[in-house]
C-alpha cells in the first residue's frame, strides 16, 4: 500500500484545510478512503448517537499537484484508513503559510500519515514541519461499511438560507426544545418549528429557491405549496451547522 | 508570585498613576510591603506575608557547556508554534545537514522500541508526533555536533520564549550531554537572565534518533531566582537593591537568602565584586531599551543577593540540576 500526494497551490491548501476542519468538528475519528481518482472522508456514527453519517468526496486532481497511490491489491485498488480527525486538522493548521504540503503513508513503528509542510520563511533557509498522524488500516472485510450512502428520492428539495443565519436561529431554539421540525415546499419556503407545552416558535424563510427537478422526478406532480416535514434532533443539526465554515 | 504579580496587574493603570514604588521587608510581621505612591497623594500599601523556606542552589555555568546555539527569540517562538499546547516535553537537537530539529517527545512505555503488537490497543489513540526543522542560517550561533539532542519541558521553554520575544532578545541555549542541565540565557545591556532546565537522561546508548531516549523521571527544573524583570531602571533616590544573577564557577553558585533586608545607604551593590555579574546601576539613567516600556521611576528588585563570602552559609551542598535518584 502506498500513498503520496502534494499540494502546492495556496488556494487548494486552504480549501483542503477547511474540509479537514469541518470533519474535525463533526466527529472524533473518521475514515479516509484513498482511490486513484478520489479522496473520501467518511463518518459513520451509526451505532453511536443515533446515526449521523457523512460522506465527503474530493476529486484529487482539484487539490493535489501530485497524487500517487497503490491500493491493497490490483482488484481492490483503494486504501481505507481510520484516524483522529483533529490530528489532521491540527497538522494542516500549521500549513497556513506553506510553500508546499506533502502527505504520505509511512510506517514508523506503526502506520502513520506523514504530513510534511515546507514553510515560507523570511530568511533564506526553509523551515519544515513534519507531523506523523497515527492511523489504523481498515481491513478489506470491513470496506462494505464505508460505501457511498444512497440518498433516497426526495419529496422536496430546497436551497438552504445562509447557514450562519440558520445556525443562530437553531442555537436559540436549542434552549427550548430538543426536537425541531423542518418543513419545506417547492415554492422556496422553509419553516423551522419547535413546540413545547408552553410555547411554539416558528421561523419562516421565504424565496429560497428550489433545485431544478429531474425529468423523471416523482415530485413533479406535487402541489408546490404543500409542505414536507421532518423531525430532527436539534443537537445533531447544530453539530452539522457548527462544522460548516463560512465559505 | 501570584499575589505579588496581582499588585502590578494593570500596566496601564501603573503607568498613569504610580509615581514611585517602595518595596521593603517588615521582619516583625513577616511581610513584604509593597507601597505604590500614586498621584494626588494616594498611597496603596500591600502586605504580602511570606515564609522562610529552603531553596535549592543550582550550580551551573554556561561557559562549561560545550554546545551552544543562539537565535532571535522570534525564530524559536515560531518554532514551537506547531506543537500542541498540551505537549509536555520537547526534544531539541542537531540533525543532518546542520539543521536544528525540535521534536515532540512522547513518553514511551517500556519496550516501545519494538513495533507494538497489533491487537486490541487502538493505535489511533497514540499521539501525533510533530517535528520542526530549521536551517542553520536562522541561527546566530550554532556550536554543536550533529546527532546531539536534549529533551526538556516545553511549557517552561515557551514561558521564557514569550518573555524573550516581548523584550526582543536573542536566546542562547547552552547545553551538554542529555541529563546535564540546559541553560537558556537572555542578555542585554540591562539584564541577564539564566533559566536552567533539567534534561532527560538518555539511558539507551544506541538510540540514534533525536529524542528516542527512554523515560527517566525528569527533575523538577531549577529556575533559580534569576527570572529577570523587563522593567527599566531609573536611578538614584532609592534604597539599594540586589539582583540575583549567576555566579561564576568558583563560587558556590546562586545564593538565595530566604529573607532579604534592604539597607538604605549608598547606592552600590552589596556583593563580592569578582564573583557576581550584576547590572551596572551606576550609570546614568539608561535610555529606553527597545521592546521595553519607557523608563519608569521605580525599580524592581530580584529576590536574591550576592553574598559576601564572609557571610556565606556554612558548606552549602551544591545540588546539580538532576534527578536525585540518578547519578550526577
Amino acid at each position: 500500500m502506498k500513498f503520496r500526494a502534494k499540494i502546492v497551490d495556496a488556494a487548494c491548501l486552504n480549501h483542503f484545510t477547511r474540509v479537514s476542519n469541518m470533519i474535525a468538528k463533526l466527529a472524533k475519528t473518521c475514515t479516509l478512503r484513498i482511490s486513484p481518482e478520489k479522496l473520501n472522508f467518511i463518518l459513520c456514527d451509526r451505532l453511536v448517537g443515533g446515526g449521523v453519517s457523512m460522506w465527503c468526496e474530493l476529486e484529487q486532481e482539484n487539490f493535489f499537484s501530485e497524487f500517487q497511490m497503490e491500493g491493497v491489491s490490483a482488484e481492490n485498488n483503494a486504501i481505507y484508513l481510520e484516524l483522529t480527525s483533529e490530528n489532521l486538522s491540527r497538522a494542516l493548521k500549521t500549513a497556513q503559510n506553506a510553500r508546499t504540503l506533502k502527505i504520505k503513508l509511512t510506517n514508523k513503528h506503526f502506520p502513520c500519515l506523514t504530513v510534511s509542510v515546507e514553510l515560507l520563511s523570511m530568511s533564506t533557509s526553509s523551515r519544515i514541519v513534519t507531523h506523523d498522524i497515527p492511523l489504523k488500516v481498515i481491513p478489506r472485510k470491513l470496506w462494505k461499511d464505508f460505501q457511498q450512502p444512497s440518498v433516497p428520492d426526495a419529496d422536496v428539495s430546497i436551497y438552504l438560507p445562509v447557514l450562519k443565519t440558520l445556525k443562530s436561529v437553531v442555537e436559540k431554539m436549542k434552549n427550548i426544545s430538543n426536537h425541531l421540525v423542518i418543513e419545506a415546499n417547492l415554492n422556496g419556503e422553509l419553516n423551522l418549528k419547535i413546540e413545547t407545552d408552553l410555547v411554539c416558535v416558528t421561523t419562516h424563510f421565504k424565496d429560497l429557491g428550489n433545485p431544478p427537478l429531474a425529468s423523471d422526478d416523482a415530485s413533479r406532480d406535487r402541489d408546490p405549496a404543500e409542505m414536507a416535514e421532518v423531525h430532527v434532533d436539534i443537537r445533531k443539526l447544530l453539530q452539522f451547522l457548527a462544522g460548516q465554515q463560512t465559505w | 508570585m501570584k499575589s505579588f504579580l496581582s499588585i502590578f496587574r494593570s500596566l496601564v493603570m501603573l503607568e498613569k498613576t504610580v509615581e514611585k514604588c517602595c518595596i521593603s521587608l517588615n521582619d516583625r510581621s513577616s511581610c513584604l510591603v509593597v507601597q505604590l505612591h500614586c498621584k494626588y497623594g494616594v498611597r496603596k500599601t500591600h502586605n504580602l506575608s511570606f515564609q522562610d523556606c529552603e531553596c535549592l542552589q543550582a550550580v551551573f555555568n554556561p561557559a562549561s557547556c560545550p554546545h551552544v546555539l543562539r537565535a532571535p527569540a522570534r525564530i524559536l517562538g515560531e518554532a514551537v508554534l506547531p506543537f500542541p499546547p498540551a505537549l509536555a516535553e520537547v526534544t531539541l537537537g542537531i540533525g543532518r545537514g546542520r539543521r536544528v530539529i525540535l521534536r515532540s517527545y512522547q513518553e514511551e512505555e517500556a519496550g516501545a522500541q519494538v513495533p507494538p503488537v497489533p491487537g486490541p490497543t487502538d493505535s489511533t489513540v497514540k499521539a501525533m508526533m510533530t517535528e520542526m526543522s530549521i536551517g542553520e542560517e536562522d541561527f546566530q550561533q550554532l556550536q554543536a555536533p550533529e546527532g546531539i539532542a536534549i529533551t526538556f519541558c516545553l511549557k517552561e521553554f515557551r514561558g521564557l520564549l514569550s518573555f524573550a520575544e516581548s523584550a526582543n532578545l536573542p536566546v542562547s541555549i547552552h547545553f551538554d550531554a542529555p541529563g546535564r542541565p540546559a541553560i537558556f540565557t537572555l542578555e542585554d545591556s540591562l539584564l541577564d537572565g539564566h533559566f536552567v532546565l533539567a534534561t532527560l537522561l538518555e539511558l539507551d546508548p544506541h538510540s540514534q534518533d533525536l529524542g528516542s531516549s527512554q523515560l527517566h523521571r525528569p527533575v523538577p527544573q531549577l529556575q533559580g531566582h534569576s527570572t529577570p524583570h523587563q522593567d527599566d531602571f531609573a536611578n538614584d533616590d532609592i534604597d539599594s537593591y540586589m539582583i540575583a544573577m549567576e555566579t561564576t564557577v568558583s563560587s558556590e553558585g546562586l545564593r538565595v537568602l530566604p529573607s532579604v533586608t534592604l539597607t538604605p545607604g549608598p547606592q552600590r551593590h552589596c556583593g563580592p565584586g569578582p564573583h557576581s555579574e550584576e547590572e551596572d546601576n551606576d550609570e546614568a539613567e539608561p535610555g529606553p531599551v527597545p521592546g521595553t516600556p519607557p523608563p519608569k521611576k521605580f525599580r524592581s528588585m530580584f529576590f536574591g543577593s550576592i553574598l559576601d563570602p564572609i557571610h556565606s552559609p556554612q558548606g552549602p551542598s551544591p545540588v546539580l540540576a538532576e534527578d536525585s535518584d540518578g547519578e550526577g
